[in-house]
């Protein structure tokens, strides 16, 4: 039976790059694929690329692609990635433009694009799915809106000859189907082969998470060398069949719990975890470890496709400003109550006019709000953090300047202040009808 | 006994929702975690954190259950206030569940 060893080589866009490298060089893979593309992404590219068109792709490209491109075009290993953002054909040129600054020719760069729907989409009564309204009542604070598509423009791409296939929003697990696609020409009608294929996707998109990352637990989930954690390959069968792995003397563990704690992350109905290229079912997915560090999961299946598109909208949702401060020693936390109380009081004072504020003590309640944190010891030190939504940056600006005020005119002792104010851009999205989205490629050559 | 000894559990998020698993270390302990870790037990631990409802999933292949709570993010990951937006620390919330094993002792716990 034939079968092919993929290397996931980033889980996000900011991820560690020397696991892809020992990927690509230690690894065995054919394929080496590279999630880099989060949330809100898209839409900071998008600003990005509009005040510079030959950017708006992952800012990590160059350092990534000069660490693995020699390898891999040495070795023969095809690059599946997401880094293009809002501009996988700039992403591509780029690809070009270093490979031939490494002396190598005759690569050939894919990028799909068709992914943003910004003009489809615009002014639509299309429902938000997250908040309420719809994209044409959103109007001009919309920046980018990017459906996910699936494996098939990658597969083609793939098909056609490509050695970095870089696209924009796709589906995560897209990137891993589309090598299977390709290598075993599974139909896209093979609702259960697309099922497990996802399966394998969805566990291997995040990296390190599946290899004993976001996993330990000291004395309870022990997990040796996390400092150099390895990546995870995925060995895939043509009829599906999924070992998960990592390299041979890599930090990190592959054993059934880090794979189940994986399968169900970020998932809601198993039954129903909905891809552009079916509705994958999780619920009769079997986990067994075979070897050390050798995982097998089988029963992934699948049903027909939606007739939508998820479409990621990214637009621009006022301020928040922020200040911090710190409290040690004996008191600390009532002292830092005592900060919280006089901020509350100074923003109502001043008039700092906010839709939103939180009142945070780091090391009590922050994370898990008063309630839970009843059940907590005092600790030595505490910081508190106040924060505050705004409609304009300098709303915003004055709310870490009425906890740094804290200094001179606060309770006693406090040190260690921060402040800052950003621009928030948040993500909702929609469902478009999937022909109104028209993925294509276009080629480049180094 | 908390349910950290019987169990090990990792959180997801998507928009305003976030999801938690609860993995049983040993195939034997799930059918205890079915009766003990149910959905009102979830949202009343989180109270005020979770504004919706709190649906459960049962995944006996893999003794596992997810729960899936809406309106958990304070609005959203990419818009939310909170320190940890992504909520990823809700699990460990969750791990301090105290279940009663109705072993006599908890030997047979991992």
């Amino acid at each position: 039976m034939r079968s092919i060893r993929i290397g996931s080589g980033a889980g996000y866009s900011g991820d560690r790059i020397e696991p892809a490298v020992e990927l690509a060089k230690h690894g065995d893979i054919q394929y080496l694929v590279f999630e880099c593309l989060g949330e809100r992404t898209v839409a900071l590219a998008q600003q990005a690329r509009m005040k510079n068109p030959d950017s708006g792709f992952d800012p990590l490209l160059e350092e990534r692609m000069r660490a693995v491109l020699p390898i891999c075009a040495a070795k023969g290993i095809k690059l599946v990635t997401n880094m293009g953002a809002a501009n996988p054909v700039a992403a591509a040129r780029k690809t070009a433009e270093i490979a031939r600054s490494l002396g190598l020719s005759s690569l050939k760069i894919a990028a799909v694009t068709g992914d943003d729907v910004l003009e489809a989409c615009k002014d639509s009564d299309l429902p938000l799915l997250e908040i309420d309204g719809t994209m044409r009542q959103l109007g001009n604070r919309v920046l980018s809106a990017n459906a996910y598509l699936g494996a098939a423009p990658m597969a083609e791409a793939l098909n056609a000859g490509a050695d970095v296939v870089i696209t924009g929003r796709a589906s995560d697990p897209a990137l891993f189907l589309a090598p299977m696609i390709h290598a075993f020409g599974w139909a896209m009608d093979d609702w259960n082969l697309l099922g497990q294929g996802t399966v394998a996707g969805h566990l291997l998109e995040c990296a390190g998470q599946i290899t004993g990352g976001y996993f330990a637990d000291p004395g309870f989930k022990d997990v040796q060398g996390l400092a150099r954690l390895g990546f995870p390959i995925g060995e895939v069968g043509e009829d599906g069949s999924l070992v998960i792995t990592k390299v041979q003397g890599s930090g990190g563990a592959v054993t059934a719990a880090t794979c189940k704690e994986q399968l169900l992350y970020e998932v809601h109905d198993p039954q129903r975890y909905i891809q552009p290229d079916v509705v994958a079912d999780f619920s009769d997915v079997k986990i067994e470890q075979i070897a050390p560090d050798r995982v097998r999961v089988s029963g992934g299946r699948g049903t027909q496709r939606t007739a939508t598109l998820k479409v990621s909208v990214g637009y621009v949702d006022g301020y928040i400003g922020e200040g911090q401060i710190s409290y040690a020693g004996p008191g600390a936390v009532a002292r830092g109550r005592l900060a919280l109380d006089i901020v509350r009081e100074r923003l109502q004072l001043t008039g700092v006019a906010t839709s939103e504020t939180r009142f945070d003590l780091i090391g009590i309640d922050s994370l898990h709000g008063a309630e839970l944190a009843t059940r907590a010891n005092d600790p030595y030190e505490v910081r508190i953090r106040v924060t505050g939504r705004t409609e304009s940056f300098r709303e915003a600006v004055r709310i870490g300047n009425e906890v740094e005020t804290l200094y001179t005119n606060g309770p006693a002792a406090g040190g260690g202040a921060t402040k800052s104010a950003r621009e928030v851009v948040a993500v909702a999205s929609v469902l478009l009808p999937r022909d109104l989205a028209t993925p294509s490629i276009r080629f480049v050559e180094a | 006994m908390k349910l950290r000894d019987i169990a090990h559990s990792r959180t997801g998020d998507k928009g305003n929702i976030s999801n938690i698993s609860v993995i049983a270390f040993d195939a034997k302990l799930y059918p205890l975690l079915v009766s003990q870790v149910t959905s009102a037990r979830v949202k009343a631990l989180f109270g005020p954190i979770v504004a919706g409802t709190v649906v459960r999933y049962e995944l006996p292949n893999i003794s596992a259950l997810n729960f899936v709570m809406d309106q958990a993010l304070g609005g959203g990951v990419t818009r939310s206030l909170a320190l940890d937006a992504h909520g990823k620390s809700l699990s460990s919330a969750l791990l301090d569940l105290e279940i009663d094993g109705g072993f006599g002792d908890t030997d047979t716990a991992p």
